[in-house]
């Protein structure tokens, strides 16, 4: 803010925006039945049930994967362990950033080596992202296989991965975020009480409150 | 806001503090993993500037910067040198030609870790200036506390012993004032510093007194080496009145923890049993000391500056 002139006083009597338009891409059943897709495809992918260990990547991915653990547990009998690795540390972007970011916690349960890890995140864009939980993952241990679940795809790939299951396929806008919310209109953090109904909706290009990294 | 350099707590703002508390907690994770290691500052260099002889500060730093892939030059300069403030300077100048991302500077004179700040590009990290302040050493205890009693807002704290001399005990009592703690200063008379009621702190010379209902003790080194004989008779009476054991914890509450930031003389400040055992976290606080200076490091050191805050410094080296 402020960037040309930053001795500027912060302007008091700014007209507020209008609320952004924000639209709604998925909600909470379709959310719902995505994962329950997923879980199936995963399970068409991987016989042997027993040896998956989902990872989520916060703050999104923690309740996806959650759900779609129970959903496997379901369907094969066998409900995978969930850990939560978070990429900040892995990022490649920390040398041209000002202000670190926030770190956020991470929580692997069990071992790694041996395992087929499932990573879940809620939106993939670049694919960024992902090469970083790809290299955190390799400092737990030796997985067998990895593969990535993304509930939405934005496309816009700045390195080569793929996902191996996708909730949506979304072509978005370069200014658009796309966030995973409960019905309060706040995005998934912390604090997100477990069963809380999720929607992801897209925010528009010129009202975008917060850099969405996905 | 986080700032250029880590001189004092007093510089800090509680909001400053809990960041730097939060950041540790998830650094310690990695203390935990298979490979102790993530690649943050792969590519930076930490340099440590020991004036003043240091094992333990020295080696939390580098084995935390390690474990944030960065590398780590020592450099222990003499400081026997006459000239002592302009050789000071030179030699802090000579090391910012190469480009290191951050200092870690410790000194036996107060203030001259600004000193360097105020001539280096790269941040400076205050690792203890004579009888001024040890920010990372207090960071570090306020994170033990922390973590062994899961608040410090509202807690007593009293500190034992030569506060006078000590750099930690007032980083703490800045540390703990600022996170809403009731600090409280024991010692005899001489160790005591002049108006410290003005710090917003209670002075104490009875040990039992400012023991009363405390929830942390902790107690400082007597630093030989800075003491001419005069603050106290001997150090067996200092150890008979004013060094902690079991029968004088009694008078604090009864989960109270017993800190120091090491090393011990032991059955001085503390006995030898308090010293190894529960409730005493000395172990603790260093292992802690490692996630606090991850955590320091990350949030200070190798920062790109802001795109048009080029002259980040007025009267910079160049």
């Amino acid at each position: 803010m402020n960037q040309e002139n930053p001795a500027a006083p912060t302007p008091t009597a700014e007209p507020r925006p209008p609320r952004p338009v924000l639209r709604s891409v998925l909600d909470d059943t379709g959310i719902r039945r995505a994962l329950v897709r997923i879980a199936h495809e995963i399970l068409e992918r991987n016989e042997d049930a027993a040896g998956l260990y989902l990872v989520a990547i916060p703050n999104g991915g923690v309740p996806l994967a959650r759900q779609l653990a129970r959903n496997l547990g379901q369907i094969a009998g066998v409900e995978p362990p969930v850990g939560v690795l978070d990429t900040t540390l892995y990022r490649d972007d920390l040398t041209s950033t000002g202000e670190r970011p926030r770190l956020r916690r991470t929580e692997m349960p069990s071992a790694v080596d041996g395992c087929v890890v499932v990573l879940v995140d809620d939106v993939v864009r670049t694919g960024r992202t992902i090469r970083a939980a790809m290299d955190a993952l390799m400092d737990f241990g030796r997985p067998r296989a990895v593969q990535v679940v993304g509930l939405v795809d934005r496309g816009q790939r700045e390195l080569p991965i793929k996902l191996d299951f996708v909730g949506k396929n979304l072509p978005t806008g370069p200014g658009e975020s796309v966030h995973l919310r409960t019905p309060n209109g706040e995005d998934v953090g912390p604090g997100t009480p477990p069963d809380a109904p999720l929607e992801m909706v897209v925010v528009p290009a010129a009202s975008r409150e917060r850099g969405g990294e996905a | 806001m986080i700032g250029q350099d880590l001189l004092g707590i007093e510089d800090l703002e509680r909001s400053d503090i809990e960041r730097i508390l939060e950041t540790a907690e998830h650094m310690g994770e990695i203390g935990h993993r298979e490979v102790k290691k993530v690649p943050t500052l792969r590519g930076r260099t930490l340099v440590n500037l020991f004036f003043e002889p240091s094992t333990r500060t020295r080696a939390s730093f580098e084995i935390a910067a390690k474990r944030l892939s960065a590398d780590v030059v020592n450099f222990s300069p003499s400081s026997s040198s006459l000239k002592k403030a302009e050789s000071i300077l030179d030699t802090a100048r000579t090391l910012d030609a190469m480009d290191p991302d951050a200092v870690v500077v410790r000194h036996a004179v107060a203030g001259v870790p600004k000193r360097i700040a105020d001539v280096l590009e790269a941040p400076v990290i205050n690792a203890g200036d004579g009888a001024h302040e040890h920010p990372t050493q207090a960071l570090l205890d306020l994170f033990t506390v922390q973590r062994e009693k899961g608040r410090i807002d509202g807690l007593t704290v009293t500190i034992v012993g030569d506060i006078v001399h000590s750099r930690v005990a007032r980083s703490n009592v800045y540390g703990f004032s600022k996170m809403g703690a009731e600090v409280r200063l024991a010692a005899p008379p001489p160790m005591l510093p002049a108006a410290v009621e003005c710090l917003g702190v209670k002075a104490y010379t009875s040990l039992r007194e400012a023991l009363e209902g405390a929830d942390v003790v902790m107690a400082l080194r007597i630093q030989n080496e800075r003491l001419d004989g005069s603050y106290f008779p001997s150090v067996r009476e200092y150890a008979n009145t004013f060094g902690l054991d079991r029968a004088k914890l009694r008078y604090a509450k009864d989960d109270a923890i017993v800190m120091h930031p090491g090393p011990v003389n032991r059955g001085v400040e503390l006995s030898h049993d308090l010293t190894d055992h529960r409730p005493s976290v000395i172990l603790d606080q260093v292992r802690n000391g490692v996630a606090i200076r991850m955590a320091v490091l990350y949030l200070f050191a190798g920062r790109t500056p802001e795109a048009g805050s080029a002259v980040r410094r007025a009267g910079g080296s160049r």
